[in-house]
C-alpha cells in the first residue's frame, strides 16, 4: 500500500518534468541567495570584530555559505535530470543515480532546517561577546599610543557615532573609567592631582563622556562635561535631558542590528526549505512514475508514482533489515568451516510431538 | 555612390541583425542605468538641499531620467525590428517607419550630448549654490525653534559628521557666528555679557566648534572650546594640531562629492552617446542591405549596404537646399509644392 499515490498519464509526466526543471533552476538562484546573505552576515560580524570577543559565533555565516554552495550544486543537479527526464531514453541514464540523489537531498533539506534554527539561536552567544568586548574596548580607549591598540578609540567613537549609542549598558558606563590618557593629563594642577587621589586605583574619573556619545537631534550645542551637575549649565537638568546624549548602551544596539539581520536571514532560510521539500517531492514522484514506466515496457502508458512503495512503518522495517544484514555480512559462518557445500546436519535432537513419534516418509504417487 | 558600402550575402545579414538585437538591448541596459543615476542624483540633491539654500538646480538630474526613459524606448523598439528583419513578412510592417526611427534617433543623440555638457558645466552652478546655502546653513544653526529651520542644526551636524569637514571653507568660520541660542545663554553671567557685549552686532561669539567638527582619529579627546587658546589644554599648540578637528571645509568635501557623481554621470552619457552611434549604423546598414535584395523572393542572394545613398558632401547639399525649400513652402508659391515630398524621399 503506496503513500499518497498519484497516476501520471504520459503529458503529466512531461509537464511534471518541465516544472521540476523550471523550480529546480529557481532553488540554484536560492541557493545563490543563501551563500551571498552568509558572506554578508560574515562581513558585518567581521566590521565589528573590534568590538567583540572572541566567542564560537562564526558558525552561523560559515553553515549558510556552506549550505548555500552545495543547495546551488545539488539543484543544478536536478535540473540536468529533469531536464533529460523527459525522454524516457535519457532517463536510463539517470536511472541508477537518481534514488541516491534524493535520498541525499531529503538529508541535505535537514541541514537547511539545522541552519535556520541556529540564526535564531546565536544570540546568547552574541550577547556575551558583545558585553565583554565593549568592556575592554573602553577601557582601552585612551591607549592610542600602545600597539595594537591605536585605533581602538577611533573604533568605538565611530561606533557610538554610527549606531547613536553611548557606552556598554548607557552613558554612566564612561563615568566609571579613565578615558583621558595621561599624556593629556597636566600633572602640576592641583584639581587633577586630587581627582586622581580620590579614587583607590588613582584613575582620573570624571562625569563626562567623548564627543561621540553626542545626540544631533538636541536642540541645543551637545553638553559633554559635569553631565549631571545641574548647575554647572543653564537651564539644565540631566534627570530629564534626553534629547542631549544617545541614551541606548552599545551592547543594546549592536545586539539589536544583528538580531533583525538574522531574522530576516532564519526567515529566506525557512523559506528556502520548504521550497526544496517541495522540489524533491517532485522529483520523488517523477522518479517512481518513471520506473514504473519502464517496468511497463510502454513508453506512452499511464503510471503511477508514489512517495513510498509500501507503508511507512514496512518501509522503516525493511531498511532496518538491510542495515542489520549489511552488518552480519561481515560475520563468519564458522559450521561448515566457511564452505556452503556441506550439508551440515542438525546437531540437536529433533522433537517429534507428545508421542515422539517421527513422521512416515509419505511416498509419491506418481 | 554611396557613402561606406559593404557588400552582404544571407549569412552575413543573419549575423548584422543578430549582433545588432543583442547591441539593442544593451543599449535598453544602459537606458535603465542612465535612469536610475538620474533618480540617484535627484534623491542626492533633495538629500541635501538644505545645504543648498532649497534653490539647486534639478535640471541634470530631469533631463537624465527623461533621456534614460527615451533611450529604453528607442533602444527597444530597435531590437523589436532587428528580431523581425529576417522574415520578410514581419520587416515590411516596419519598413516605412524607419527613416522617422533614424531621424528621431539622431535628434536623441543630440539631445544626450547637450545633456553630457550639461553634467560638466553645472557644476559650477553646483558650487556656487553651496557656498551660498551652507553659509545660511551655519548661520541658522543656532535656531532649532524657528519653524522651517527647526532640522537645520541635525543636518548640518550630520554633514560635517559624513563628509568629514568643518564649516564652510574651514573651522573658522564657526567664529564668526553665534552658534549657541540665547535659549541656552545664562545673561545673568557678567563673562556672558562682557561676550556679547565685545561685538557691534551683539552676538556671542567664541572660538569654539560644535562636536560634530571633532575627528574621531585624533589620539586625544576632541578640544572643542577655546581652540586658538594654547595655554587653556595641556600640551596643545593649535598652529600643529592637524588630526583634533576636520581641517577641510564643508564646500569643498560637497563639492568634491557632486562632482565626481556628475563626472562619473557625464562618461556613462557619453558612452552611451557611441553605443547609440554605432547602434544607428548597424541598423543603417540592415534596411538598406534588406531593401537593395536584386531577388526579394530569394533569401540568399547578395546585396549591399551603405550609411548614405550620397557622399557625405552631396547629403549635406541635398539637405540644405531642402531647409531652403522649406523656408520657401510658406510663401504661396504653387509650382514648387509637389517637388518637396519628391526631396525627403531621396535619403
Amino acid at each position: 500500500m503506496a503513500v499518497l499515490r498519484v497516476k501520471f498519464t504520459k503529458t503529466k509526466r512531461d509537464k511534471l518534468a518541465q516544472v521540476l526543471w523550471i523550480l529546480n533552476w529557481i532553488s540554484v538562484v536560492t541557493g545563490a541567495i543563501l551563500f551571498s546573505l552568509g558572506i554578508f552576515l560574515k562581513v558585518e560580524l567581521h566590521k565589528q570584530r573590534e568590538v567583540m570577543a572572541e566567542r564560537d559565533i562564526q558558525y552561523v555565516p560559515n553553515m549558510l555559505i556552506a549550505v548555500g554552495l552545495i543547495a546551488c550544486a545539488i539543484n543544478f543537479l536536478g535540473g540536468k535530470i529533469c531536464y533529460d527526464c523527459v525522454d524516457t531514453t535519457k532517463f536510463l541514464r539517470w536511472k541508477l543515480i537518481m534514488l541516491p540523489y534524493i535520498i541525499c537531498t531529503f538529508f541535505f533539506t535537514f541541514c537547511v532546517l539545522v541552519g535556520a534554527l541556529m540564526c535564531y539561536c546565536m544570540h546568547g552567544e552574541l550577547e556575551e561577546s558583545l558585553n565583554l568586548g565593549l568592556t575592554e574596548a573602553m577601557r582601552f580607549y585612551k591607549d592610542t599610543d600602545t600597539p595594537g591598540r591605536c585605533f581602538l578609540k577611533r573604533t568605538v567613537d565611530m561606533l557610538q557615532v554610527q549606531f547613536q549609542c553611548c557606552g556598554n549598558n548607557g552613558y554612566k558606563d564612561w563615568f566609571q573609567i579613565q578615558w583621558i590618557s595621561n599624556r593629556y593629563l597636566d600633572m602640576s594642577q592641583k584639581q587633577v592631582v586630587d581627582r586622581l587621589r580620590s579614587n583607590v586605583d588613582g584613575k582620573y574619573l570624571l562625569d563626562g563622556v567623548p564627543f561621540s556619545c553626542c545626540n544631533f537631534n538636541s536642540p541645543r550645542p551637545c553638553i559633554q562635561q559635569q553631565i549631571t551637575n545641574n548647575s554647572a549649565h543653564f537651564n539644565y537638568e540631566h534627570q530629564t535631558e534626553e534629547l542631549n546624549l544617545w541614551m541606548k548602551g552599545c551592547q543594546q544596539a549592536l545586539l539589536e542590528y544583528y538580531t533583525n539581520i538574522m531574522q530576516s536571514i532564519g526567515l529566506t532560510v525557512l523559506i528556502t526549505w520548504l521550497f526544496e521539500l517541495s522540489v524533491l517531492t517532485g522529483v520523488r514522484y517523477l522518479q517512481t512514475s518513471l520506473e514504473n514506466v519502464l517496468r511497463q515496457e510502454d513508453p506512452n502508458s499511464e503510471s503511477d508514482g508514489w512517495l513510498l512503495e509500501n507503508s511507512f512503518m514496512e518501509t522503516a522495517r525493511s531498511n532496518l533489515n538491510i542495515i542489520k544484514s549489511l552488518g552480519k555480512g561481515n560475520q563468519i559462518d564458522t559450521a561448515g568451516n566457511g564452505d556452503p557445500n556441506i550439508n551440515v546436519p542438525s546437531t540437536s535432537k529433533a522433537h517429534y510431538g507428545p508421542d515422539n513419534v517421527p513422521p512416515k516418509q509419505i511416498t509419491e504417487a506418481s | 555612390m554611396p557613402f561606406m558600402p559593404v557588400k552582404f550575402n544571407l549569412q552575413k545579414r543573419v549575423k548584422l541583425a543578430q549582433g545588432l538585437w543583442m547591441l539593442y538591448w544593451f543599449s535598453v541596459i544602459a537606458g535603465i542605468l542612465i535612469f536610475s543615476l538620474g533618480i540617484f542624483f535627484k534623491i542626492e540633491l533633495r538629500k541635501r538641499s538644505e545645504m543648498m539654500d532649497d534653490n539647486e538646480s534639478h535640471l541634470v538630474p530631469n533631463l537624465l531620467i527623461l533621456a534614460g526613459m527615451l533611450a529604453c524606448g528607442f533602444n527597444a523598439f530597435g531590437g523589436k525590428v532587428c528580431h523581425d528583419s529576417l522574415d520578410p513578412m514581419k520587416f515590411s510592417k516596419w519598413k516605412p517607419m524607419l527613416k522617422t526611427y533614424l531621424q528621431l534617433c539622431c535628434g536623441f543623440n543630440i539631445l544626450l550630448v547637450l545633456v553630457s555638457l550639461l553634467c560638466f558645466l553645472m557644476q559650477f552652478s553646483v558650487y556656487l549654490t553651496l557656498a551660498e546655502g551652507l553659509s545660511y546653513a551655519i548661520r541658522f544653526y543656532k535656531d532649532t525653534d524657528t519653524p522651517g529651520r527647526c532640522f537645520m542644526k541635525r543636518t548640518l551636524d550630520m554633514t560635517q559628521i559624513e563628509f568629514r569637514c568643518c564649516g564652510n571653507n574651514n573651522f573658522r568660520d564657526w567664529f564668526e557666528v553665534q552658534w549657541i541660542s540665547n535659549r541656552y545663554l545664562d545673561m545673568s553671567n557678567d563673562v556672558v555679557k562682557d561676550r556679547v557685549l565685545s561685538n557691534v552686532e551683539g552676538k556671542y561669539l567664541m572660538d569654539s566648534v560644535p562636536f560634530s567638527c571633532c575627528n574621531p582619529g585624533s589620539p586625544r579627546p576632541c578640544i572643542q572650546h577655546h581652540l586658538t587658546n594654547n595655554s587653556a589644554h595641556y600640551d596643545y599648540d593649535h598652529r600643529t594640531e592637524e588630526l583634533n578637528i576636520w581641517t577641510r571645509g564643508c564646500r569643498e568635501a560637497l563639492f568634491s562629492y557632486y562632482s565626481s557623481l556628475m563626472s562619473s554621470i557625464g562618461v556613462l552619457v557619453l558612452f552611451t552617446i557611441v553605443l547609440e552611434s554605432v547602434d544607428m549604423a548597424g541598423l543603417k546598414y540592415l534596411s538598406t542591405a534588406l531593401e537593395t535584395m536584386s531577388e526579394p523572393e530569394n533569401p540568399e542572394c547578395e546585396s549591399e549596404g551603405w550609411l548614405l545613398e550620397k557622399g557625405v558632401k552631396e547629403t549635406f547639399s541635398d539637405l540644405l537646399t531642402k531647409l531652403k525649400t522649406l523656408g520657401r513652402t510658406n510663401q504661396v508659391e504653387g509650382g514648387d509644392a509637389p517637388e518637396t515630398p519628391a526631396a525627403f524621399a531621396s535619403i
